[in-house]
C-alpha cells in the first residue's frame, strides 16, 4: 500500500480514499457470495415458494457457525505453528 | 497512471466507472453460482429440452438463490457489527 501511495505522489486522498472503501466493498461481497453457496448447499432441499422459517434459522446459523469455524481453526492453527518453533 | 491529472470531472467519472465494473462483476458472481445450483437442484436428468417443470423449478430456484444471499448478506453485516463492537468494547477496557 505504501508503495502505491509513493508510486503516485500526486494521486490525490479521495480518491485513494474512494478505492480502498471500494475494495472493501468488493471483499465483503465476495465473502457473502461465499457464504451463500455454502450455505445454500447446507440448507435448501428443493426451491419452493419462499424461505421458510426453518430454511432462514439455518441459515443465518451456518453463516454464523461458518465464521465461528474460520475463527477457530485460524487460532488452532496459530497454536500449532507456534508449538514448532 | 490514472489519478496524475484527475481532477474534477475525470475523477467523478473515473469513480463511476470503478463503481459500474465492481457491480458487473457481482452481476456476473450471482449470474455464474445461480446457474451452477439451480441446474444441480432442477435439471436431475438432462433430455431434450427443458420442460416446463424444469423451467419452474429454475425461476423459483433463482429467487430463492437471492432471497438467500440478502439474508446471509444481512446476517454477515450483523456478525461485523457485532466484532466491531466487540474490539471498541476490548479496547476500551
Amino acid at each position: 500500500m505504501s508503495d502505491f501511495e509513493s508510486d503516485l505522489p500526486s494521486t490525490d486522498r479521495e480518491l485513494q480514499e474512494f478505492m480502498m472503501i471500494e475494495q472493501q466493498k468488493a471483499k465483503v461481497h465476495e465473502q457473502i457470495h461465499e457464504f451463500n453457496e455454502v450455505c445454500w448447499e447446507k440448507c435448501i432441499g428443493k426451491p419452493s415458494n419462499k424461505l421458510d422459517s426453518a430454511t432462514e434459522t439455518c441459515l443465518t446459523n451456518c453463516v454464523d457457525r461458518f465464521i465461528d469455524t474460520s475463527i477457530l481453526i485460524t487460532q488452532r492453527f496459530a497454536q500449532i505453528l507456534q508449538k514448532r518453533n | 497512471m490514472m489519478a496524475d491529472t484527475a481532477t474534477g470531472q475525470n475523477k467523478v467519472e473515473l469513480m463511476s466507472q470503478v463503481k459500474q465494473q465492481i457491480a458487473l462483476a457481482n452481476a456476473q458472481e450471482m449470474l455464474s453460482k445461480m446457474t451452477e445450483k439451480c441446474f444441480k437442484k432442477c435439471i436431475q436428468k438432462p433430455g431434450k429440452a427443458l420442460d416446463n417443470s424444469e423451467q419452474r423449478c429454475i425461476s423459483q430456484c433463482m429467487d430463492r438463490y437471492m432471497d438467500s444471499w440478502n439474508l446471509v448478506s444481512r446476517t454477515y453485516g450483523n456478525r461485523l457489527q457485532r466484532e466491531h463492537y466487540k474490539d471498541t468494547v476490548e479496547m476500551a477496557d
